[in-house]
């Protein structure tokens, strides 16, 4: 398992957002947490890439206990996360913006080839490349922020609500490239509120409640669960 | 000694300037070839050496002095000024965090310069040092206190860290009036001025003319803008940038963020510490009066109205938060001086500029961008 996550709770002050996950991403997976809002998706997200203490549990990482590991060495051994709202730096240009995705990283070479690969995948941000963050239209930084999380070369990707705000079309044009990044060997788990389009692009699934995992299963098992169905997936 | 100030304006790579773009002075003097910009820096840099004389320029020259104060003091004052606002703005500007006990470090560096050299001091039997002996310690101590603010707050942010700085400054502000090692309103008096004489041995820094001392400061000034520059440029600035623009983004991209802020909290106390051991080199006396709130929110509101963020803007806004009272002082309107009303008219040049300009006088492209950003999440237009 690349990642492994063992009861892990973690609290808010005095509030609990997470009652004892558990989950599993292995490599080359794509693996999606769906569920409601303040279901503890995003913080799940959090206490992997080290934004949040955990109160319990282990988090195991590539091998190595992670639990306690500062945020940017996490970067460093390979986890790297597009954080909730896409936090763009704006006043960076979209050059500055991904060379900041390359901040753990001094190979200058290499660098400059993962920034082709970014361009060749989002040619848009290319033909935007000088332009300040904060002008770009929100799927453009939503390209931006998948981009550079891609800079620090990660082995897990951690995207946090990729499609949000994003027009139907976007949303098909973000998931294509996410799974393209996955066959190009990144591991990718994602938080999505769009259940539907997480679900039938994901290998594997976790439903989140109330900071608890109620389901899980092959994406394709729970896009026809007829609970799941219910309450995630609308009348479709 | 020139030839250095030459080669360290330059841009640190050749790269293509087209793209930088803004109107204005600033835009225009991003656009100079090199050589342009190093006569208008070394033009400036003279210009500000003879401020002094000023007053001797025909028809102009009155207009500018202070009438009410004595102009090298003012010119004395301003240096310090600036020098607070450049510390600042790494602090605020650079690693955007909002700093309102700025005159904390400023009276460290007084206090410390003061125990190590006053006869007043408890310390003197042991120490009694020259004050050029006294800075580096007092400097450390500094230091030493932006990491003592800067570690219990680096989770904070916005305005939970602006009340925690502000208690900062009233700590050191009321232990200064009520501990007895401290003085009170008594103060630590004959503190030493900085070393040197002239041929005639009578000494450079004297107290009937304040113009070596604004020059002492001019070349602080230098140095600290010299540092500030590069740390800006280097991978220091970057990581402030990230922190400002957003700090949990930056942490994600593997910014160690506390580092940095602590960082931040050193180098902005460092320069604050600079200007009190100047202040307290060329008054020869402090006390508890002189570290007052006002002080720190004199400051950032240079730094902001200058520009926060831009070194430029730093420079002119500390300048102007010291000339605009000293300038006021002794002109009469109706019977009163009009320094009495120097908050008051000061008040409203702030409120003016930060409606016309929020960006500030000399804006920073970045802060700039910043502030529309902003603006965006307040009020979605799209």
């Amino acid at each position: 398992m690349l990642l492994e996550l063992d009861n892990i709770t973690l609290a808010y002050g005095r509030i609990q957002a997470l009652h004892g996950i558990s989950l599993t991403v292995g490599e080359g997976e794509i693996v999606a947490l769906i569920g409601a809002n303040g279901a503890g998706k995003s913080t799940t997200m959090r206490a992997i890439s080290g934004l949040r203490p955990v109160a319990q549990g282990k988090i195991r990482f590539d091998g190595a206990d992670i639990t306690k590991m500062r945020a940017d060495l996490r970067v460093v051994r390979g986890v790297s996360q597009s954080p909730e709202g896409r936090g763009i730096f704006p006043g960076m240009t979209v050059r500055e913006n991904l060379e900041m995705g390359a901040y753990t990283r001094r190979n200058r070479t290499e660098i400059d080839q993962d920034m082709q690969r970014v361009f060749d995948l989002f040619p848009r941000l290319k033909e935007r490349e000088k332009q300040a963050g904060g002008t770009l239209s929100g799927g453009e930084q939503q390209m931006l922020a998948v981009g550079r999380a891609l800079m620090s070369r990660p082995k897990l990707l951690l995207l946090d609500e990729p499609s949000m705000g994003l027009a139907p079309m976007l949303i098909q044009q973000i998931f294509d490239i996410i799974v393209e990044i996955n066959q190009q060997g990144t591991t990718v788990l994602l938080v999505e509120q769009n259940a539907q389009q997480a679900l039938s692009r994901a290998h594997r699934a976790y439903v989140l409640e109330t900071g608890r995992i109620v389901k899980e299963g092959t994406g394709n098992d729970l896009l026809t669960d007829p609970a799941v169905k219910d309450a995630y997936l609308g009348v479709a | 000694m020139t030839e250095v100030a030459v080669t360290s304006e330059k841009p640190p790579a050749p790269k293509k300037q087209a793209s930088r773009g803004g109107g204005g002075v600033r835009g225009w003097f991003g656009r100079q070839p090199v050589w342009v910009r190093a006569v208008v820096v070394l033009a400036a840099t003279a210009a500000a050496f003879l401020l002094p004389y000023v007053g001797d320029v025909p028809v102009i020259g009155p207009q500018i002095v202070t009438n009410g104060v004595d102009w090298t003091s003012a010119l004395f004052n301003m240096s310090y000024y600036v020098l607070l606002a450049l510390g600042l703005n790494v602090v605020v500007g650079y690693a955007g965090l909002l700093d309102l006990g700025y005159v904390g470090f400023f009276a460290v560096g007084a206090y410390g310069t003061a125990l190590l050299t006053s006869p007043d001091s408890i310390l003197y039997s042991h120490t009694g040092w020259a004050w050029l002996a006294a800075a580096p310690f007092a400097l450390a101590l500094t230091m030493l206190a932006g990491l003592i603010l800067g570690w219990p707050t680096l989770r904070l942010r916005g305005d939970y860290l602006a009340i925690v700085t502000l208690g900062f400054a009233e700590i050191i502000r009321i232990v200064a009036t009520s501990t007895d090692t401290l003085r009170g309103d008594r103060g630590f008096t004959s503190i030493p001025h900085p070393p040197g004489s002239y041929s005639d041995g009578s000494p450079i820094f004297g107290v009937r003319d304040a113009t070596p001392y604004f020059w002492l400061g001019l070349v602080v000034i230098i140095l600290v803008i010299l540092g500030v520059r590069n740390l800006d440029r280097s991978r220091v600035g970057r990581s402030w940038l990230a922190i400002r623009e957003d700090e949990e983004a930056a942490e994600v991209m593997g910014v160690r963020t506390t580092k940095y802020k602590l960082w931040a909290f050193a180098i902005g106390a460092f320069i604050g510490g600079l200007g009190g051991v100047m202040f307290a080199g060329e008054q020869s006396f402090i006390n508890s009066q002189t570290f007052v709130l006002q002080f720190s929110i004199l400051v950032l509101a240079g730094v902001v109205m200058g520009g926060s963020g831009n070194i430029a803007g730093a420079i002119l806004g500390g300048a102007l938060i010291s000339y605009i009272p000293d300038r006021l002082r002794g002109i009469s309107f109706g019977g009163t001086d009009l320094y009495e009303y120097r908050f008051a008219l000061f008040g409203i040049v702030i409120i003016v500029i930060m409606i016309l300009r929020p960006q500030g006088l000399i804006p920073s492209r970045r802060r700039a961008m910043e502030l529309k950003d902003r603006e965006k999440e307040v009020a979605p237009s799209e």
